[in-house]
């Protein structure tokens, strides 16, 4: 009877929020609920009758998370924080949200996935990657691995466990579990020439020489092995081969699992994109999904907000493409540059919270090659002169560099030096997406997230 | 003949957590607008170190198991290194590549990594990590005052010996150890110091001082650098001291 009533309140308190025009209410009815019952998300999450799958990663959550749901979407009903807000209280907002549903989906913060897991006891997870992110919030990648190692003990036995096999930290925290499945890329022709600057966890986890890469995909990503033959990447369940990448709009692979092979193409750019594609029919498939309906989930999936979404404006678009570490954000770099890479760019640099204070990582980005074809930078946020020296010392002329720090101006800005039927590529961080967005949809441009999100 | 400066590079391989491959672009670009050669040199696990072949060091940071991996190794150099920062060889140290130069690091078990005792410091890991936006006043010129601002992340508490020379007293943020008010140690041309950011792009003065003091070695005397445009850096430096004088942190 009490935790009815406490499930009033929160609903009540996510209604106001939106009334007040705080956002979409998709953390605080679930932040009211884990403070008037710490057991409440755990006691919802037990009573879905198909139990949660969890997905955590540095990057890719939201997007794996999307595709999962689109697969399953219509054979189960879900509770699915696809608004993005990843830590307790935001799984607990989605099963607020659901009450009649039969599975938990959740994508949850690589940070709170230990206390997520060990309160919502998920019969699968799916792991996609541990990149150098925020290092001010999460500390070092190797502590992170440590409290993934520990909540993967804790986990029932028989839970699935969905890893990406090209990461060495996460091929080596999963190994000797029942029921993994190991995915990754098998295609040596889209492998990078090296390994990034920033790339982590590149060390043997055993002798400490460097790791030699038969092919190296995103980032520390890939085919690695150790020269003194301690540790290489395990044998793979799941994998996928012939990848073709197709500029800015899709990728299309050869999916080769134990349920059998077949050509998957899919509505997102990039190579990181096919990781998180490889992510997502994998834990699918473990929820119950066939090759099939794998494919028709595949066919019909359009990106998560933000993370590759044209905007119209007028008779320009408006091009989001969230970036918010090194690793993701020389992805974002390297695919639009693939494609041709633009003349104009406007990016933004926030340091809230969500963002990560520090920002000294956008120093560990290989901008040069997007830098390399520019005439014109705006850069914009609260930080806008740390991207004005970020440009300027990796050869952008500063008299090139125009600093609008007021995101509202600095989109106006770049959407007049955009000509008639052009694109406007925006490169923001994590909450000036949210608040480039926030102003799209005050000028009817577009959808608020959280309507995006229902 | 051209002015020039040899600058080594120690293992950025491994050392490379906060970024600090903008406080080289930096020293390069503003060697380079001003006509000085950079020869940029890395020095790598393993690789032999001779003296008389530098005249600036660069060490960053790393995390705990690859400070460890190179900490035997560098240990191996710090013969070399002492020596030629007594010659007058400049140094700049970031947050690990500090804690290093020191005499040891004590980890929270009680084990200790050995430093190469080229800086008067000792660091011990504390329970809080002291993280956030530093702002710094020094005067590593007699009556040139002037201030830093930075970015910290580290669990070492770092003590200086008692004839030891800060970098800088602490405006807002913790520092060497969130207790006495100071931050960073130097020793002549040699700066340690937590302040990544990375710290050079927002602090060029500091770029330029270590710039200037790796010429005069080869000069004999120390050079008058050009004058650069630096708006987007003054405007940067602003932004990052508002916010530690908001935000930084303290115990």
């Amino acid at each position: 009877m009490r935790l009815q009533l406490e499930i009033a309140l929160a609903r009540a308190a996510g209604r106001l929020s939106r009334l007040a025009g705080r956002g979409g209410g998709t953390t605080i009815p679930g932040k009211i609920l884990a403070t008037l019952d710490p057991d409440a998300v755990g006691t919802l999450a037990r009573r879905l009758p198909q139990g949660s799958a969890l997905i955590s990663a540095t990057n890719g959550k939201t997007t794996t998370a999307a595709i999962v749901a689109e697969i399953l979407g219509d054979r189960v009903r879900l509770a699915h924080n696809r608004a993005g807000a990843n830590l307790v209280s935001g799984v607990a907002s989605a099963l607020l949200a659901a009450p009649d549903a039969e599975l938990g989906l959740f994508e949850v913060d690589e940070g709170a996935f230990p206390d997520v897991a060990g309160r919502v006891r998920p019969q699968a997870v799916s792991l996609g990657n541990l990149f150098r992110d925020q290092l001010d919030r999460y500390g070092e990648l190797e502590l992170v691995a440590e409290r993934w190692r520990s909540a993967l003990a804790e986990l029932d036995p028989a839970a699935g466990v969905i890893v990406n096999a090209d990461d060495p930290l996460l091929a080596d925290i999963s190994r000797g579990r029942a029921n993994v499945v190991r995915f990754g890329l098998d295609d040596p022709r889209v492998a990078l020439e090296r390994l990034p600057h920033a790339a982590d966890s590149k060390y043997c986890r055993v002798c400490g020489a460097p790791y030699v890469y038969r092919a190296a995909y995103v980032g520390h990503l890939g085919d690695f092995a150790c020269p003194n033959g301690h540790d290489r990447r395990p044998p793979l369940d799941v994998t996928a081969r012939e990848i073709e990448l197709g500029g800015l709009e899709s990728v299309s692979f050869e999916f080769v699992s134990p349920e059998g092979a077949r050509r998957l193409s899919l509505a997102l750019p990039g190579l990181y994109n096919v990781y998180n594609a490889l992510a997502a029919a994998s834990l699918a498939t473990v929820l119950g999904a066939s090759l099939d309906e794998v494919e028709a989930g595949f066919a019909t999936f359009r990106a998560a907000f933000g993370r590759f979404e044209r905007i119209p404006a007028g008779d320009k678009t408006v091009l989001l493409l969230l970036i918010k570490n090194p690793a993701g954000a020389n992805e974002v770099v390297r695919t639009i540059v693939a494609d041709g890479g633009p003349r104009l760019a406007l990016i933004a640099l926030n340091d809230n919270i969500a963002d990560g204070r520090d920002v000294s990582w956008i120093w560990d980005v290989d901008f040069e090659p997007l830098a390399a074809g520019l005439d014109q930078l705006v850069v914009t946020g609260g930080r806008a002169h740390e991207l004005a020296l970020r440009f300027k010392y990796g050869g952008v002329p500063a008299e090139r560099i125009e600093v609008v720090p007021d995101l509202e101006r600095a989109l106006d800005r770049g959407l007049d030096l955009t000509a008639s039927g052009e694109e406007l590529v925006v490169l923001p961080t994590y909450t000036a997406m949210l608040a480039l967005r926030r102003i799209a949809a005050d000028r009817g441009l577009v959808r608020p997230y959280w309507e995006e999100a229902a | 003949m051209k002015a020039k400066i040899v600058v080594g590079h120690l293992y950025p391989d491994y050392l490379n957590i906060y970024a600090d491959r903008g406080n080289i672009a930096v020293l390069e670009r503003r060697a380079a607008w001003r006509g000085i050669d950079f020869d940029y040199r890395t020095v790598g696990l393993g690789e032999p170190l001779r003296a008389g072949e530098h005249d600036l060091y660069y060490v960053g940071g790393g995390q705990d198991r690859e400070q460890a991996l190179i900490a035997p190794d560098l240990v191996s150099k710090g013969e070399v290194l002492r020596e030629e920062v007594a010659q007058g060889v400049t140094f700049l140290a970031v947050c690990g590549g500090y804690q290093l130069l020191g005499r040891f690091y004590r980890d929270r078990s009680g084990a200790e990594l050995p430093g190469i005792g080229l800086l008067p410091h000792h660091t011990i890991a504390g329970d809080r990590r002291m993280i956030g936006d530093v702002l710094l006043e020094c005067e590593l010129e007699p009556g040139d005052r002037r201030t830093l601002a930075g970015f910290e992340n580290h669990a070492g508490r770092t003590y200086l010996d008692e004839d030891a020379e800060p970098v800088g007293r602490v405006l807002a943020g913790f520092g060497n150890n969130g207790e006495d008010g100071f931050e960073g140690s130097r020793m002549g041309g040699a700066i340690g110091t937590y302040l990544h950011g990375p710290l050079l792009p927002r602090n060029p003065w500091l770029a330029d001082w270590l710039i200037a003091k790796a010429l005069a070695r080869r000069l004999g005397e120390t050079p008058e650098l050009d004058e650069l445009p630096d708006d987007f850096e003054s405007s940067a430096q602003q932004v990052s001291a508002e916010r530690a004088r908001s935000r930084g942190g303290r115990f």
